[in-house]
C-alpha cells in the first residue's frame, strides 16, 4: 500500500446561503510534488484555498491530512499542522523590514539584563540565509524593507519564510500572476525548490505555461467543479487552455480573432 | 544613491521615520531664534515650550502607537477634563485623600479605554466614529455631573504634598514636573516598542490587520490595550494639571485633539498605519510645542501662529512621504 497523501479532499462541497461554490471536489496531493489548481476567474479557486488553509470549513466532504481526516479551526491552526499560504503579493508588511516581517508573531528574542529583547541581528541573519538558501543571493540585508523589493523577491522571500518555518503543504496563489518574464521564472525555479525538499505544493495558477513547467499532477476547475484531473505528459497546453475556458469556446473565439486581424476585418465584422 | 561611506550613513539616517521630524525641530529652532531671540533657548523660555510639550507628548505617544496600528483615539479630548474633573470632585469637592483621587481618575481613563477598544473590535465602525461618539458622551457626563455634584464647572483642589511634588509642582520656579514624567515615559515606550517583540506586533498589526492575526498576533487584546493606553494618558495628564494648577474645569482639552494629531504626523507616524517611531512622535511634539510657543519671542503678532503651523504640517508630512520613499527604494549597492 503507498504513503497515503499529505493532504487529500474527498468530496469536499462549499456553499454560502444558497449559492453553491464548490461541487464534490476531489484532489490528493503528495509530498515531493507539485499539483496545479487551474482555472479561469471566478472558477472557485480561492474559496478551494481557503477551505485547505482553514479559513471556511467545508460545508460537506472532508479534508484528510496524512490519512486522517482534520477539521481547521483557523487558519492558525491549519498553519501550525504545516498548511502554508503565500498570496499573490508576497510580504503583506510593506514597511516593515525583512526581519522583522519573516518573524512576524515568532519574533526571536534575545536577554538583555533584566529584559527579553527583540534579537534583530539574529532575525535579519536566519531571514537572509532562509532567502538566499534558494538562490536569492540580492536580498542581502535584513534591514531592508519589503515595499522595496520586487515583486518575485518578495514571493521568494515568502515561499522561503514558509519553508523556514516547517510547511509540509506550500499553497501559492497565483504566484506568478503579476510578475515579468524573468520574475516568474525565479520563482517557478524556487517552487522546484521547495519540491525537491519533499514539500507538497498547491500551485494555483491561470497561466498554462507556467503550471506545464512545474507542475506533476494538474486539476481543472470549471465553475467549481474538477473538470479534469490529470498527470503531466496526458494533455497538450491547447487541450487545458481549451478545458480552463470550458469546452470550445476557446477554438471560436481564436478564430473569430484570426478574422478580425484579416485585412478585410471591418467587412467581416459588419456582415456579422 | 550614496556614493561614499560618509554619505552613506547620513542616508542611513534620512530613511528612518524620525529623519523628517528632527529636521523639521531644527528648522523652527533655527527660525526662532533668527526672528526671535536666544532668550527662547534660555531655560525661562526653554521651560514654556517643554511644559506645553510634556502634556501634549504624554498623550501623543498613545495616539501615535494607535495610528502606527492603523486606529484614532479622538475621546482623548473629553479624557482630559474628565481626569481633572474626577480628581478635583473627589478629593477636592468630597475631600477624600488625593489617592483616591488619582486612582479614580486613572480608573475612569482605563473603563472608556475599555469601552473604546472593545466597541471597535466588536464593531466593524472606525476608530474615528467610535471615538467621536465617546468624545461627546464622556464631555456630556462629565459636565452633567459636574453640575449635579458640585453645582458648578469648575472645582478648586488642594493636594496633598507628596502628591504636589510627584504630579504637580515646577522645578526651578518654571518647569512642570510633567516634563520629567514625559521623559520617562518615552524611555519606557521606545524600549518597549523598538526593543521588545510587541513593538512588532503593533506595526504588523498596522500593516496588514488579517495577516498579523493569522501570524497569531492577538490582535484584539493588542487593540483593546492601545485603546486604554490613550485614554488612562490623557486622564493623568488632566489630573497632573488639577493638582498643579490646584483646580479643574469642564472644558479644557479640545485643542489636544489636533495637537496630537500634528505631532504623531509631523513625527513621521503614517496616518494609513504601519510606519513610524517614537523618537519622531517626540521630536513631532517638541517641534509642535516650539511653534506654538515660539511666537510669543517674536515679534510676529501671535494670531499667526495657526499659519506656521498649518504649513509645518504640510511641509512636514511631504517631507516624510519622501524620506518614506527613499527608504524603500532603498537597496545596499551591488559590491
Amino acid at each position: 500500500m503507498e504513503k497515503p497523501p499529505i493532504l487529500e479532499m474527498r468530496d469536499v462541497c462549499k456553499s454560502f446561503g444558497l449559492i453553491d461554490v464548490l461541487h464534490n471536489i476531489s484532489l490528493r496531493v503528495h509530498s515531493g510534488e507539485v499539483l496545479c489548481l487551474l482555472g479561469d476567474n471566478g472558477a472557485g479557486k480561492s474559496t478551494l484555498i481557503k477551505t485547505l488553509a482553514g479559513v471556511f470549513n467545508p460545508t460537506s466532504g472532508t479534508v484528510l491530512m496524512d490519512g486522517t481526516p482534520v477539521t481547521f479551526s483557523s487558519p492558525r491552526d491549519a498553519s501550525n499542522r504545516g498548511i502554508s499560504t503565500v498570496h499573490q503579493f508576497g510580504g503583506t508588511f510593506p514597511l516593515m523590514s525583512i526581519g522583522r516581517s519573516f518573524f512576524v508573531g515568532v519574533e526571536p528574542t534575545r536577554k538583555w539584563g533584566p529584559f527579553t529583547i527583540y534579537d534583530r541581528k539574529k532575525a535579519n541573519e536566519i531571514a537572509v540565509n532562509a532567502v538566499q538558501e534558494f538562490g536569492i543571493t540580492r536580498i542581502d540585508d535584513g534591514d531592508r524593507l519589503i515595499g522595496g523589493l520586487s515583486g518575485g523577491e518578495r514571493q521568494s522571500l515568502a515561499i522561503a519564510r514558509a519553508v523556514y518555518f516547517g510547511a509540509r503543504v506550500l499553497i501559492l496563489d497565483e504566484p506568478t500572476a503579476a510578475l515579468g518574464v524573468k520574475e516568474a521564472a525565479h520563482v517557478l525555479r524556487i517552487v522546484l525548490q521547495a519540491r525537491q525538499k519533499g514539500i507538497a505544493v498547491i500551485f494555483i495558477t491561470h497561466n498554462v505555461v507556467h503550471a506545464l513547467t512545474v507542475g506533476d499532477h494538474f486539476a481543472v476547475l470549471i465553475r467549481g467543479a474538477k473538470a479534469a484531473d490529470f498527470r503531466k505528459g496526458e494533455k497538450t497546453r491547447e487541450e487545458i487552455t481549451d478545458l480552463m475556458a470550458g469546452g470550445e469556446h476557446m477554438a471560436e473565439l481564436e478564430a473569430e480573432i484570426q478574422h478580425l486581424k484579416a485585412p478585410n476585418a471591418s467587412a467581416t465584422v459588419t456582415t456579422h | 544613491m550614496s556614493s561614499s561611506s560618509s554619505s552613506l550613513s547620513i542616508s542611513g539616517l534620512l530613511r528612518r521615520p524620525e529623519a523628517g521630524a528632527f529636521l523639521g525641530l531644527l528648522g523652527v529652532l533655527i527660525f526662532f531664534v533668527i526672528f526671535g531671540s536666544m532668550e527662547f533657548l534660555k531655560p525661562s523660555g526653554a521651560a514654556s515650550w517643554l511644559n506645553v510639550a510634556a502634556s501634549l507628548g504624554i498623550i501623543a505617544l498613545p495616539i501615535g502607537l494607535l495610528m502606527i496600528a492603523g486606529e484614532l483615539d479622538i475621546s482623548i479630548g473629553a479624557m482630559i477634563p474628565a481626569g481633572s474633573m474626577t480628581v478635583a470632585i473627589l478629593s477636592g469637592h468630597y475631600g477624600l485623600p488625593i489617592w483616591v483621587g488619582i486612582l479614580g481618575a486613572l480608573s475612569f481613563g482605563v473603563i472608556i479605554g475599555l469601552i473604546n477598544g472593545y466597541l471597535v473590535i466588536r464593531t466593524a465602525v472606525p476608530s474615528l466614529i467610535v471615538t467621536l461618539g465617546t468624545l461627546f458622551a464622556v464631555q456630556g457626563i462629565v459636565l452633567g455631573l459636574s453640575v449635579i455634584i458640585t453645582g458648578t464647572t469648575s472645582v478648586a483642589l488642594t493636594a496633598a504634598p507628596w502628591a504636589k511634588f510627584i504630579f504637580g509642582q515646577f522645578v526651578g520656579g518654571t518647569f512642570q514636573v510633567i516634563i520629567f514624567w514625559w521623559l520617562a515615559i518615552t524611555a519606557v515606550y521606545i524600549f518597549v516598542v523598538h526593543f521588545t517583540r510587541y513593538g512588532n506586533w503593533i506595526f504588523a498589526m498596522g500593516g496588514d490587520k488579517i495577516s498579523a492575526r493569522n501570524a497569531g498576533i492577538p490582535t484584539e487584546k493588542l487593540t483593546i490595550t492601545l485603546f486604554v493606553l490613550s485614554s488612562t494618558s490623557a486622564a493623568f495628564v488632566g489630573m497632573c494639571q488639577a493638582i498643579l494648577f490646584n483646580s479643574a474645569q469642564v472644558s479644557a482639552g479640545m485643542t489636544f485633539i489636533f495637537n496630537s494629531i500634528i505631532s504623531v504626523v509631523v513625527g513621521g507616524v503614517l496616518l494609513t498605519g504601519g510606519f513610524g517611531s517614537i523618537v519622531g512622535i517626540f521630536f513631532g511634539t517638541l517641534t509642535f510645542a516650539v511653534v506654538n510657543q515660539g511666537i510669543y519671542f517674536t515679534t510676529f503678532d501671535r494670531n499667526w501662529s495657526s499659519l506656521i503651523i498649518g504649513i509645518m504640517l504640510l511641509l512636514a508630512v511631504l517631507m516624510n512621504n519622501t524620506f518614506r520613499r527613499m527608504a524603500l527604494s532603498y537597496a545596499p549597492k551591488k559590491k
